[in-house]
């Protein structure tokens, strides 16, 4: 059976720190110009029913909680975009005392669009890209190896407090 | 001859509420400009949400959620059946209450927001159901539905005896349909406002459940809207498809109002119009 998750990839936008250059930008793939609802795209803003998530900005160390909070609430199978340069390597603010650097120092990136700000077309290059990664993880799934797990598991070994996550 | 309309609700209410629904985003978005997705997205939203992981947030939320789609599948049947209208309102209001268990019982605020709006929702649109009910009986002196069509075909037109039943029915048709300006609990669209309401906690085949109970409510409540023209199908298919259209076009061009406004103008408009139409029945008829 295929794999329906590339007809109907969701996705869920968090801006790490990003100066808003790249985030508005992703909105305006939403916009009629270039409506990625056409690729059954949408912007859901709930990491728990979302497939994608796409990251702006790099990582600081007052926001790492936050981005590894949304990931591990998002269900398998799942990827993550990180998108442009800030959120590839940290960009101008590698430097900055308080930065970390890239997305990938905190949680797994599958696919990095670059730009400063990325180009909308780019962004949506990088989405499409990202589906053939999302599809080879949804067989993986399906052939039992098993990336399902706990999600009170992960958010222990996360150190993330449950109730924030919405466990009981 | 009820068997075979229970069977063919079952099974055909999703396909024909999944294209209406996949009809409906895209004149959206072509009334957004926008080109819009396949007509079968909602179909394979679906199948996506039931291929992906399991996340339990609890163990009491996913049995909430299948009561409420049994339940709503128990609602249409009665309907569909030709059952007694009564419990077709009935049978749908325990359904909302099983959603409403199911967004409560997450440790979410959001979800908890959502659940509250939710009832609210079913506190706006249960006088009219009721009413409906009652109506129905007055015209037809029975609250079976199997009578209610007979008689409408035999000749009792519906819609020129209850115009303003039809009027409060269209009304609250925004609310069932989760659409603007009544979308408070959870919209329909992928829209962002506290997060996703009543769904906020519900994902992969949890929410699966919940999209495929909302194609079976769309129908239900078309049909509903449907029996007003029992004795003229094609008059009322065609009113059915103008009132969705006016659906959609006040999902594009309203904005969300506050739920005071939704409680209080329902049911003005159930009390102003649907009531003393039901009155003027009694008095006159
Ligand atoms: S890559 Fe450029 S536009 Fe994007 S967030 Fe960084 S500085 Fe802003």
């Amino acid at each position: 059976m295929m794999s329906y998750i590339t007809k109907s990839p969701w996705i869920i936008h968090y801006d790490a720190s990003s100066c808003n250059g790249c985030d508005i930008e992703v909105l305006a793939c939403l916009t009629p110009l270039y409506d990625v609802e056409r690729f059954g795209i949408i912007n859901t803003g709930n990491p728990k029913h979302a497939d994608i998530l796409l990251i702006t900005g790099s990582v600081n160390e007052q926001n790492k909680e936050v981005v590894q909070n949304i990931y591990s609430q998002m269900a398998e199978p799942k990827i993550v975009v990180a998108i442009g340069i800030c959120a590839s390597s940290g960009g101008i603010f590698r430097e900055c005392y308080n930065v970390m650097g890239g997305v990938d120092k905190v949680i797994p990136v599958d696919v990095y669009v670059p730009g400063c700000a990325a180009r909308p077309e780019s962004i949506i290059d990088g989405v499409v890209k990202g589906l053939a990664i999302l599809a080879e993880r949804q067989s993986a799934l399906k052939a039992g190896k098993s990336m399902a797990r706990d999600v009170r598991q992960t958010a222990k070994a996360e150190n993330i407090d449950e109730s924030e996550v919405g466990l009981q | 001859m009820n068997l075979t309309w229970i069977v063919l609700f079952l099974i055909l209410a999703p396909f024909v509420g999944g294209l209406i629904c996949g009809l409906d985003r895209i004149v959206t978005a072509r009334m957004q400009r926008r080109v819009g997705p396949p007509i079968l997205q909602p179909f394979f939203d679906i199948i996506k949400l039931f291929q992906k992981e399991r996340l339990r947030i609890n163990g009491i939320q996913g049995f909430c959620v299948l009561s409420y789609l049994v339940l709503i599948l128990v609602t249409g049947a009665i309907f569909f059946s030709g059952g007694d209208l009564l419990l077709v309102v009935f049978a749908l209001m325990l359904a909302h209450v099983f959603l409403v268990l199911a967004g409560e019982t997450a440790n979410s605020s959001y979800s908890h927001i959502g659940a509250q709006r939710e009832l609210l929702q079913v506190m706006s649109v249960e006088p009219m159901l009721i009413l409906y009910a009652v109506a129905f009986y007055i015209v037809s002196g029975s609250f079976t539905v199997a009578t209610i069509i007979e008689h409408g075909i035999l000749g009792i037109s519906y819609i020129w005896l209850l115009p303003g039943v039809f009027l409060g029915i269209a009304y609250i048709f925004t609310i069932k349909l989760r659409k603007s300006p009544f979308d408070l609990s959870t919209s329909h669209h992928g829209h962002q406002e506290l997060v996703k309401g009543i769904t906020t906690e519900m994902s992969g085949p949890t929410l699966g459940m919940y999209e495929i109970a909302h194609l079976y409510e769309v129908i239900i409540i078309l049909g509903m809207i449907g029996i007003f023209f029992a004795g003229n199908p094609l008059l009322g298919l065609c009113v059915l498809v103008l009132l969705y259209f006016l659906e959609v076009f006040v999902d594009c061009s309203t904005a969300r109002v506050k739920w005071q406004l939704m409680v209080q103008s329902s049911w003005l408009v159930i009390g102003l119009i649907a009531f003393v139409n039901i009155l003027a029945l009694s008095v006159f008829g």
